[in-house]
């Protein structure tokens, strides 16, 4: 038989059986959408991650007070001792690294922030002029902090303090009171909703040195600094840390960088979705079995045919030839209308959430019409069997 | 062209053994037009399989244009029944979801002919069996007489050597049991052999060579 008389052949006989075909290609598609539509889910959520590291800055490494690589016990600890804090002094220290191109402190507390009658509490963040760059923030109006003059009572809002507390008046150059200090409005960011745990819409940014007097500490919460470029990444690491043992005189500090952190989140969202991903391909081998007691119904409903087929010359590896083409057609028809119903979801669920970059990766839609089509042959491998073993004197009289 | 060397075949029912054919000894030539008649159960089915090579037989040799084609696999005996013969059967068995052309067309589809070569035969077929006007009916929008015509000229369309007709006016009436005959015998004149299995003594009687079949013997 010439292959394009077998396709036809068992078109023509899938399409004489309509509900029958239509159940086996609704299973199969059914496992092929959801094979789509939950590993573009679990990808979307690796992007999205991905893509709020990124926005926090480009080549950053981070340091921390304390050790917390050697799982939070260090011999100080065990003397009673809090780890060292790190000062100013530690931050600017390390642009003497020739890796290093800025860094921003950061110090956090919480206030209460008025003005005139208007109050409410808010995050207060200090930090010094070069955040702005190296967090990769957009600032709406005016100036971010000053980069000299650092003692300056200035002050930068976040877009919903600043709506809250001015409305559709201008805030920049107005005096508000934070805590017991008063502070000038030299600047409003723009919005940008949340990013990695910290709403910048709510914040309330002055100078380190300002943030120091208003929470009466000295210390920092944790140093970001930017790297030249990709590939100064390790070395400013390792300067950040040389640096910091000189000037402490023990390894009490921690040092990451982005890129490490942002590796395991990939990794385990990775993971996540191949997971996913793997329990949909499972509902794809129910599809399977469900094939093959359909065509097992089929190859009896039809033992006329088949001893008709070998009277007429069919050769047993024919009728087995005819029947995988069968199952082979239909699991394409079903992975096919998998994909479409898989598009669609995906396409229904990024128009819900457009803040999701939602798309299948194009292994696992390989991966998904794969397994359906592997299913479907695999499965029909004894229904065919079966037809092709028949013999041909009792099919021929319908036994 | 045909012949059967002491064939026998058995059945295992239980653990009886059923003889459906004792010892045939048969020659068929080219373009013989053989009657089998007998009883129900005396093997006339039995022997039309064996000789289409649907059957093997328990014992016994058969040779198909001097070669032992028991000997041959399933292949090899699928090719021979796809290019030397050709089958009738009483419940016509025609494919119900086809129609009328692609039926006819069937077995030359299964040999791998060209849909050129394909459409010319049948078409030249639908005009022999006077089917023209029904050939893009299905079996069920045809009648009795019809769907047999179609049966003949399935069969016929290999160009077979033998034509094997069990019982092929068993679901008809008289006169179109009659028509199928004539053109079933207007084969033989085409140097088809053809064996037609029938209890009808006036149908078997108009063969040249008439076989009597009783308990898997044949008895003249
Ligand atoms: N597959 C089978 N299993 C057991 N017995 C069979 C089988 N096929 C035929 N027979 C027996 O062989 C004998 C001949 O059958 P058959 O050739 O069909 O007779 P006929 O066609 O002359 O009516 C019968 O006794 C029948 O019961
Ligand atoms: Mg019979």
């Amino acid at each position: 038989m010439r292959p394009y008389d077998i396709a036809s052949f068992a078109s023509d006989s899938l399409q004489s059986s309509r509900a029958r075909t239509l159940l086996m290609m609704l299973a199969m598609s059914i496992g092929v959408g959801a094979v789509v539509v939950l590993t573009a889910l679990g990808e979307g959520a690796r992007l999205y991650v991905v893509n709020q590291f990124s926005s926090l800055g480009s080549n950053l490494v981070l340091v921390f007070p304390g050790r917390t690589e050697t799982a939070g016990i260090s011999p100080g600890m065990l003397l009673g001792q809090i780890p060292r804090e790190l000062t100013m002094e530690d931050a600017k220290a390390l642009l003497k690294s020739r890796a290093v191109s800025r860094i921003a402190p950061m110090t956090i507390g919480s206030s209460e922030i008025s003005y005139g009658p208007l109050n409410r509490e808010v995050v207060v963040l200090g930090s010094t002029s070069d955040l702005l760059e190296v967090r990769h923030m957009e600032l709406a109006l005016g100036r971010f902090l000053p980069s000299t003059h650092e003692g300056e009572p200035v002050c930068v809002l976040g877009a919903k303090i600043r709506h809250e507390l001015f409305g559709n008046a201008s805030a920049i150059g107005k005096w508000v009171r934070l805590g017991d200090r008063r502070f000038r409005v030299i600047g409003v960011m723009g919005s940008q909703g949340e990013s990695m745990g910290f709403n910048t819409d709510e914040l309330v940014i002055v100078p380190v040195s300002a943030a120091h007097m208003l929470f009466n500490n000295s210390g920092l919460l944790r140093i970001l600094v930017e790297a030249k470029s990709r590939d100064a990444i390790p070395r400013a690491k390792q300067d950040a840390e040389s640096i910091l043992l000189a000037r402490h005189g023990e390894r009490d500090v921690t040092v990451i960088t982005q890129d490490a952190v942002l590796a395991t989140f990939d990794r385990i969202l990775r993971a996540l979705t191949l997971a996913v991903g793997g329990i949909a391909a499972i509902s794809l081998s129910v599809a399977g079995v469900l094939i093959m007691n359909v065509m097992l119904i089929a190859v009896s409903q039809r033992v006329r045919e088949i001893g008709l087929l070998k009277a007429l010359g069919a050769p047993a590896s024919g009728i087995r030839t005819l029947f995988f083409t069968e199952a082979a057609l239909l699991s394409f028809a079903g992975s096919m209308a998998g994909l479409i119903f898989g598009e669609l979801g995906v396409f229904a669920i990024a128009k819900a959430y457009p803040s999701l970059p939602v798309t299948a990766p194009w292994w696992a839609v390989l991966a998904a019409v794969g397994t359906a089509l592997a299913t479907g042959i695999l499965f029909s491998v004894w229904p065919a069997r079966r037809a092709a073993l028949l013999d041909p004197v009792a099919a021929l009289s319908g036994k | 062209m045909i012949s059967l060397e002491h064939v026998s075949r058995s059945f295992a029912i239980g653990d009886q053994q059923v003889y459906a054919l004792r010892d045939i000894n048969l020659e068929i030539a080219a373009g013989d037009y053989l009657s089998v008649m007998g009883p129900s159960g005396s093997g006339k089915s039995t022997l039309l399989n064996l000789i289409g090579l649907l059957d093997r037989p328990s014992s016994g040799t058969y040779r198909l244009d001097g070669r032992d084609v028991t000997a041959l696999n399933d292949e090899e005996q699928a090719g021979v029944r796809s290019g030397k013969i050709g089958f009738v059967f009483q419940s016509f068995n025609l494919v119900p979801r086809l129609t009328a052309a692609k039926n006819i067309e069937l077995p030359l589809m299964l040999a791998g002919i060209s849909a050129d070569l394909r459409k010319a035969r049948v078409e030249v077929l639908l005009k022999d069996y006077g089917l023209l006007d029904r050939a893009d009916h299905r079996p069920d929008q045809l009648s009795g007489g019809q769907r047999q015509r179609v049966a003949i000229a399935r069969a016929t369309s290999m160009h077979p050597a033998i034509l094997l007709a069990d019982e092929p006016t068993g679901n008809l009436d008289q006169s179109t049991g009659r028509e199928v005959i004539d053109l079933l015998e207007k084969l033989t004149e085409q140097h088809v052999a053809l064996v037609l299995v029938t209890h009808d003594p006036a149908i078997g009687g108009r063969a040249r060579r008439q076989l009597h079949m009783l308990d898997g013997r044949i008895t003249d």
